[in-house]
């Protein structure tokens, strides 16, 4: 239950459910890559263009000014979602990877100084890797790594021991989409804090799954994506502490970020325009602004209720399943299972899946490092939404008893 | 026929159950494998050429999925034999027929290799398909 609605109820709100696969109901079991959208999200878009269509912050006539207002909504709207003290603090990007990006280069190219050291987990997402590896490359700072313990968890007590003085910034995923593993990234700022360190926090994982509050979690950054929380793909917003945001350098140039320019220089424009240059993907946060307020409607506590059981069911009847390795078992997990079915190559897995129309991911989740810790060369992830069901659950695990015998 | 049917046809389902011309191919350091991003697949390739310029042995050494793997038998089996421009022909003629660059009908006149005619249904499977073969171009003397 959704608060008063059932599963059932809720499916309904998203068309693309209703799809059958080769003839089968679909089974989308792939949610950590992307969600589905609601027909809300869909509607506030065409709507949007239907009938407010304009360039923002510029036009002087009514469409513009109304474009702005739904633009500016809806930054309002991502400030309260994240209990941000100001919508000053949410910058509009493409998503987690570009926020991340903007922190690696702006912040980066200002603050890292030669030996300096930027330390991130060995459970990132090439997105919160790959823009740091490109940081220190330029700065001639270092890259450390935060291990990752057999059970899929960070050992806080021996990251104290082992701190390295010159540590700028701890950059970390909330919750990763390999091992479902959700880090304490409250008491790793905590921790970065006393030692005089920033905190990046990668909430593209945890946003859909439970609330975030980057005041109590005392974050500096936290980066996020629309498209795996109900909204449209190409939006999404980093949150920064405003006196942190202020000090750095913009970076990149155009249209909106400038407050006067001539011919050799310019000014900048405030929080957070300064980081908005071009015109900005108002249809984006328009639907980012609508599935805040859907998820809202479900109630965020409903929504962890629900995916908690199936999280349960999805477990049990993984480990029971012949031949099935789970990877991660924190203690506190999101609903993402990554495994290994047999000898079986796991696109050999998901393509058998796709013939029962399940939808999973197969590979390396864009997380090569974590996956030669494990010692496999791709594993198969199902990952889960609320408006996922047993039943859905079920057919998996049947699925792949029959995925164990076709290729025996 | 399903799609699903035509992509493990039973000849790939044979050459991946049991793979031929696989060897243990530890004096190819690590570092001049082959690798699909992607998947994590993995293949060393050793090409002996012969005299008269001919491909006298062919065998690989790899992990990978029932395509990619079913691909690099048949392949080491369809260019045994073969001079090292037929070979080189054959493999470039194989991955643009796969990629759409070429009709997929001219693997009618490749033997066993007309199994991956259904992969064309399956863009995305593409390149565990050409995976061998694409070590095979890297891998002929001449490149």
């Amino acid at each position: 239950m959704m608060g008063p609605r059932t599963v059932e109820d809720v499916r309904r709100d998203f068309p693309l459910l209703e799809r059958l696969i080769g003839g089968k109901a679909l089974a989308y079991l792939d949610n950590a890559a992307t969600s589905q959208k609601p027909r809300e999200v869909l509607d506030a878009i065409r709507v949007y263009y239907e009938q407010s269509n304009a360039n923002v912050h510029r036009a002087l006539h009514t469409l513009g000014e109304e474009a702005t207002a739904a633009f500016e909504e809806a930054r309002r709207k991502v400030q309260r979602f994240l209990n941000a003290e100001k919508p000053s603090e949410i910058v509009f990007t493409r998503g987690t990877t570009e926020a991340i990006n903007l922190v690696a280069s702006a912040w980066g190219s200002q603050e890292l100084k030669t030996g300096d050291m930027v330390l991130l987990t060995e459970m990132e997402h090439h997105s919160n890797l790959v823009p740091w590896q490109l940081a220190c490359a330029r700065g001639g700072s270092r890259l450390g790594f935060i291990p990752v313990e057999a059970d899929g968890t960070l050992d806080l007590d021996k990251l104290e021991r082992s701190w390295d003085p010159r540590t700028r910034l701890v950059a970390l995923t909330h919750m990763s989409n390999v091992l479902g593993t959700i880090n304490d990234v409250k008491a790793v700022a905590a921790l970065a804090h006393r030692h005089g360190a920033l905190v990046l926090v990668d909430g593209a994982q945890s946003v859909p799954h439970f609330p975030v509050d980057v005041q109590d979690l005392d974050c500096d950054f936290f980066a996020f994506s629309s498209h795996k929380m109900c909204g449209p793909m190409g939006i999404g917003a980093l949150y920064g502490k405003e006196r942190i945001l202020d000090a750095m350098p913009p970076w990149m140039g155009g249209g909106e970020m400038i407050r006067a320019v001539w011919p050799e220089k310019s000014t900048w424009n405030d929080l957070p325009w300064k980081f908005e240059a071009g015109t900005p993907n108002v249809e984006g946060a328009v639907g980012l602004g609508t599935a805040i307020d859907y998820l809202h409607g479900l109630e965020f506590r409903s929504i962890a209720a629900w995916e908690e059981e199936l999280s349960r069911h999805a477990y049990q009847a993984l480990s029971a399943a012949d031949g099935v390795t789970l990877y991660g078992s924190a203690p506190r997990r999101g609903p993402v299972f990554s495994f290994t079915l047999g000898s079986i190559h796991a696109h050999d897995v998901a393509q058998f899946l796709d013939k029962e129309g399940i939808a999973v991911r197969a590979g390396h989740h864009c997380a090569q490092p974590l996956m030669r810790k494990l010692g496999v060369p791709a594993t198969v992830r199902a990952s889960l939404s609320f408006y996922n069901t047993f039943s859905e659950i079920d057919r998996l695990a049947a699925a792949l008893e029959g995925a164990l015998r076709f290729y025996a | 026929m399903s799609a699903f049917d035509e992509l493990y046809q039973e000849i790939i389902m044979d050459h991946y159950r049991s793979p031929r011309n696989t060897a243990r191919l530890d004096h190819i350091p690590q570092a001049l494998a082959h690798e699909n991003p992607t998947c994590g697949d993995s293949l060393k390739l050793e090409v002996v050429v012969g005299d008269g310029e001919k491909l006298e042995r062919v065998r690989f050494d790899g992990k990978g999925c029932a395509i990619s793997t079913a691909s690099a038998s048949l392949m080491t089996e369809q260019v045994q034999g073969l001079s090292v421009a037929e070979a080189r022909k054959l493999a470039g003629s194989f991955i643009r027929a796969l990629r759409g660059e070429e009709s997929v009908d001219v693997l009618d006149g490749m033997g066993d290799l007309v199994a991956f005619k259904g992969l064309t249904s399956f863009p995305v499977r593409v390149k565990c398909a050409t995976l061998a073969w694409h070590a095979l171009l890297v891998t002929l003397p001449g490149n």
